[in-house]
């Protein structure tokens, strides 16, 4: 049989595409576990950091204990049981028709179109307290959708922690909303007034100490303007009518038990 | 003996793939902004080139000519495949900073070009040392833009500040530039003159 012949052709392809799709798929099937377990604890770790509750030398599984994940349904802002806690992804969520929501244009402050109608939250309890409330975020930056975590005080206002575990902004410039040093300016800010408006904002420079407004207000980022400015965006979004406001209220009024 | 050795080392400054070929460039800007991920990426890359090389070599003779560079592209996509997987199960940290660079060594220019240029007219221990000379050529690169570029960029090297940073708290005022990808452009270039300079001179001293 000849080196070029057809036959030849059809047989080392067959032959070289079977060899590589059994090493192919031995490789993804025998180290699934794994990663899935990865994004789990990723996401875990996440959601402890926002709170503030992480610590490194502690078990994930075991700090996550005292984490209660719910579902909540946005438009009513009451909790839902129709979907199962460990499986349930928003992301995924939003993209099937079924439980997606199309954003109106003037609405959409975060610059996402679409987004779950339902969406995971984290209550961090002591006992039958709640002590912090930890809601998934999401928004355009400059380059990337950005995700994160903000975590709330029991009065539902106060920032306890605010941080993004999932962006592709420019190292160093817009990246810089994973500085230490510029996450540690939340803690103590205000998301809502006295009369309940959404007043979170990001600044274009930094907050005027003395200001009356300065508890609403955020530094922005030198030389990350458009970041900056997209994550004051999807706060205003996901803090107002149109994300948890509801749900926040429903928990002020009616608490837990709903 | 010498011809094995020449192998292995002419890719490290006689023939490197970045500084000669031009070959690789497109990693070489994209991963560089930090050491960390451009010892996995380096590591990564000589992997897929070595194993490559020598799976290639090993069936050179029953590869029809019509379908060869199919089945290259072929086997060095498994390849790559086979490295994602092992990144995301046992170092998820990086493999999520180097995202979709590690599925585009696919497109590694080095990579292909050494299956062809060499594993299909050598032996199998020849293109092995063959791929791991061309993947530490190219790593030789990576690693000194990525030193240039995380020390000038961010004051760091390997996450370690080095040079105090001014916004937190120390005197050195960051090269916003080195951190954006062109940035690799001027360093790439830098070498390549230093390069062609030096290798100039030893050949005007064997004359």
């Amino acid at each position: 049989m000849s080196r070029d012949s057809t036959a030849r052709v059809l047989s080392v392809a067959f032959v070289l595409c079977v060899v590589c799709s059994i090493l192919v798929s031995a490789a993804a099937v025998g180290l699934s576990d794994r990663q899935e377990r990865n994004k789990a604890e990723e996401k875990k770790k996440n959601i402890l950091q926002a709170a503030g509750l992480y610590e490194v030398d502690v078990s994930i599984e075991e700090q996550f204990s005292k984490i209660e994940t719910r579902i909540v349904d946005l438009q009513s802002g009451e909790f839902t049981l129709e979907f199962d806690v460990a499986t349930f992804d928003s992301r995924s969520a939003a993209r099937d028709p079924e439980t997606s929501y199309r954003i109106s244009p003037d609405l959409d402050l975060a610059a996402i179109k679409v987004r779950s109608r339902y969406k995971d939250v984290y209550l961090v309890m002591a006992g039958d307290d709640l002590q912090q409330l930890i809601l998934p975020v999401h928004g355009k930056g400059l380059w990337s959708t950005m995700y994160g975590f903000i975590s709330l005080a029991n009065d539902f206002s106060t920032v306890n922690g605010f941080a993004f575990y999932e962006h592709g902004e420019t190292p160093g410039l817009g990246g810089e909303i994973d500085n230490p040093d510029w996450k540690k300016q939340w803690p103590g800010k205000k998301v809502y007034d006295e009369a309940g408006k959404t007043r979170i904002e990001v600044l274009k420079g930094t907050v005027e100490k003395n200001s009356q407004d300065a508890v609403y207000q955020a530094d922005g980022l030198a030389g990350a303007t458009l970041t900056a400015r997209g994550v004051g965006n999807l706060l205003k979004y996901w803090m107002g009518d149109n994300g948890y406001k509801p749900f926040i209220n429903k928990l002020k009024t009616a608490g837990l038990k709903q | 003996m010498s011809k094995s050795r020449d192998v292995l080392l002419d890719p490290l400054f006689n023939k490197n793939p970045i500084g000669l070929q031009i070959l690789g460039i497109c990693s070489a800007l994209a991963v560089t902004s930090k050491l960390e991920t451009v010892i996995v990426m380096a590591l990564a890359v000589t992997f897929v080139i070595a194993g490559s090389n020598v799976s290639v070599s090993l069936i050179r003779n029953q590869i029809p000519g019509s379908i060869r560079i199919i089945v290259e592209i072929t086997i060095i996509a498994t390849l790559v495949i086979i490295v994602d997987q092992f990144l995301k199960a046992y170092a998820f940290g990086i493999s999520k900073q180097l995202s979709v660079f590690v599925g585009l060594i696919i497109t590694n220019c080095i990579v292909l070009g050494r299956a062809e240029a060499f594993a299909m007219k050598n032996p199998p221990g020849l293109s092995f040392l063959d791929g791991i000379g061309n993947g530490f050529g190219y790593s030789i690169v990576l690693l000194i833009v990525a030193f240039f570029r995380e020390l000038l960029g961010a004051g760091k090297l390997l996450g370690f500040t080095i040079l105090p940073s001014s916004n937190e708290g120390g005197w050195y005022l960051p090269n916003g530039l080195m951190l954006l990808p062109p940035s690799a452009f001027f360093i790439i270039g830098l070498l390549i003159w230093a390069l062609r300079s030096w290798k100039t001179d030893q050949i005007e001293e064997e004359n």
